[in-house]
């Protein structure tokens, strides 16, 4: 099983390479991937050093041209395609269909992933995109079960990746509006939910108040733990009852499940988070590489250091396997 | 302009859902989309009820749809698809990629909504796989369609959502079960207790979201009553309207007399307004935050 790991600019890149990541993800300074947030990733220069220092180590460079195009701005997203393949990226991550095709066409020897913001959840879906571009692999949208999984693994041609570890969006990726109805900006087309532009925070006589474009996401108690105010994390009110209504703030920890993924043929685990400083991804690649190591050995238990580093870098107070287990069945 | 009306989103009792359509017959709508897309659970309506209503409305001049599920994740799921794929009779709706590749080569086919086709290098892919109809994403832009149709495939329709609440998101997780503190698989079918998305207010009050099950919606109601020049000078071949559990009939007539000139715009939104569960938004067309209005 690979790991796959985030780099948001170069010293993480640096941190997910010395410390065992098989695959590292990046992005482009631009909105032609889904963490399109100030001061974030890469420029041509870092990503030529990025590529020259993963490739030394024998390590592959996957870079995330995972948004929507549209007519007015679509040679941002060839040229991004083009950069890639011309600078030796080892992969692209993508979700169009058109510019799935344009890659395979300008490109036919560049490996494609297919993006979780593609939205295939089927194995009906993966095979599409495998029988029309030659998708090798396909990241699963963070909603199926790991019965799911395994129905979608066993019935397609392509290697499917599955997210291990960090923040955790409750909807379909790729079929998710909701911060472009709040803010104007969702990932679709901005690539950015809840943009830092149009977060406030406010400490009122009523707490500490969270707000999307003017929006109250959430108001905090003193002691009440914050978190970032996107849609899909607020508390609202239905009736009397003032609830999280769609999820309380959890981080996505599946390190108990690596031996059912491995069981099943999940060919590769992703660690969320370009977002996430050097430090973060030095120590969740680390753990993740000890643990995927520990599976080859064939004795496998979480090991209570591994869980209690993680912990320490999961987004709000608790950690949930999410649909993988489905709680809430 | 041609009116369409989309599936019903919610869950209601199956002789509403039958009176429902009766009503339809007799409006104004061109294009009527039939089918359960948001929840396999749901069963009040059954296919073969759709497809009675089918040809109820085809008796009665209308173009039947039936519309695929949004979100698949099980081979039941795919079964359900494939059932609508198959039916001989009506055109379907594919609204993900899995329901495209089932219907590929066949002819008519209409692109949903939920299938993100955003470019014309998309749109000219889902040309060639037979479809005939493009549904926008419900957050296009003006600027979004323009630039689709400027390059439009030859013999494809354009059909914007024009009036309804948003379809915002889905998930695999039921947000009214989760309401109740139910499991998603011992619902209780607490959808049928609100037929218009049960409401979400923000803690100071403003109403913010509509829940339906598995799917996140608008309070808000979106409407293009103001847009219809531009619409038809964009290109755009048909208006989507979304169910509501009062008056859908009434807001497909009152946007009929609007598009053929007897209703003006103001007078239009005037009507729209006082039939519409929610304030009227429009702010996506114009590349805004959804929640604005005009």
């Amino acid at each position: 099983m690979e790991l796959v790991c985030p780099a948001g600019a170069l010293p993480a890149l640096k941190a997910a390479v010395d410390h065992g990541a098989d695959w590292v993800y990046l992005g482009l300074r631009d909105d032609t991937n889904a963490r399109n947030f100030p001061g974030l990733n890469f420029d041509e220069a870092a990503l030529a050093a990025g590529l020259a220092y993963a490739h030394a180590r024998g390590r592959k460079v996957l870079m995330a041209v995972n948004t929507y195009p549209q007519a007015a701005n679509w040679p941002r997203w060839t040229a991004a395609v083009d950069r890639a393949a011309r600078l030796g990226a080892d992969a692209i991550i993508v979700a169009d269909a058109g510019l799935m095709r344009y890659a395979c066409r300008a490109h036919p020897r560049l490996e494609l992933h297919l993006s979780v913001q593609g939205s295939a959840t089927s194995y009906e879906a993966i095979n599409f995109f495998h029988e029309h571009f030659g998708v090798k692999r396909a990241v699963l949208p963070r909603v199926l079960s790991l019965a799911q999984v395994e129905q979608v693994a066993r019935r397609t041609p392509v290697e499917i990746e599955v997210f291990g570890f960090g923040g955790l969006c409750v909807m379909v990726e790729g079929r998710c509006l909701l911060s472009a109805y709040a803010c104007g900006e969702a990932p679709n087309l901005s690539g950015a939910c809840s943009p830092a532009h149009a977060v406030r925070w406010h400490e009122t006589g009523a707490g500490l108040e969270s707000r999307l474009n003017g929006i109250l996401i959430d108001r905090y108690a003193a002691g009440e733990r914050a978190a970032y105010p996107t849609v899909c994390k607020g508390r609202y009110a239905a009736g009397n009852d003032t609830y999280y209504a769609f999820e309380e703030p959890a981080s996505l920890n599946t390190l108990e499940l690596l031996p059912e993924f491995a069981r099943i043929g999940v060919r590769a685990v992703k660690i969320e988070g370009r977002q996430r400083s050097p430090a973060y991804v030095a120590q969740v690649t680390r753990v993740w590489r000890e643990a995927i190591d520990a599976l080859k050995g064939g004795r496998f238990a979480p090991r209570t250091e591994w869980q209690a580093a993680l912990a320490r870098h999961a987004e709000g107070s608790q950690t949930t396997l999410g649909a993988f287990s489905r709680p809430w069945k | 302009m041609k009116l369409a009306l989309g599936p019903l989103l919610y869950y209601w009792p199956r002789s509403v859902v039958l009176g429902f359509y009766d009503e339809i017959a007799d409006s104004p709508a061109d294009v009527v989309y039939l089918g359960e897309v948001v929840c396999s659970r749901r069963h009040e309506v059954t296919f073969e009820d759709w497809l009675a209503v089918g040809e109820r409305l085809a008796a009665a001049g209308k173009e039947v749809v039936l519309s695929a599920q949004a979100l698949t994740e099980s081979e039941g799921d795919l079964k359900l698809v494939r059932r609508a794929a198959a039916n001989g009779r009506f055109r379907v709706e594919a609204n993900d990629w899995g329901a495209a590749r089932i219907l590929a080569g066949t002819p008519g086919w209409v692109a949903g909504p939920h299938l993100n086709v955003y470019n014309p290098a998309t749109l000219a892919l889902v040309a060639e796989l037979g479809a005939t109809r493009w549904v926008a994403p419900v957050e296009a832009t003006r600027e979004l369609v323009a630039g689709m149709l400027g390059e439009r495939p030859a013999g494809m329709q354009a059909e914007v959502f024009g009036y309804g609440r948003m379809p915002l998101a889905m998930s695999a997780r039921c947000f009214t079960a989760r309401r109740y503190d139910r499991q998603k698989e011992d619902c209780g079918y607490a959808c049928l207790e609100h037929p218009d998305g049960m409401m979400l207010a923000t803690r100071e009050g403003q109403p913010f979201l509509a829940v339906n099950g598995v799917q996140t919606l608008s309070a808000g109601v979106y409407c293009l009553a103001d847009e219809l020049e531009a619409l038809a000078a964009t290109g755009v071949d048909l208006l989507r309207v979304s169910p509501q559990w009062h008056d859908t009939a009434d807001v497909l007539f009152a946007l009929r007399a609007a598009c053929d000139g007897a209703l003006g715009s103001f007078d239009a939104r005037k009507a729209l307004a006082a039939l519409a569960p929610g304030a009227l938004w429009n702010g996506f067309w114009h590349g805004h935050a959804g929640v604005r209005s005009p």
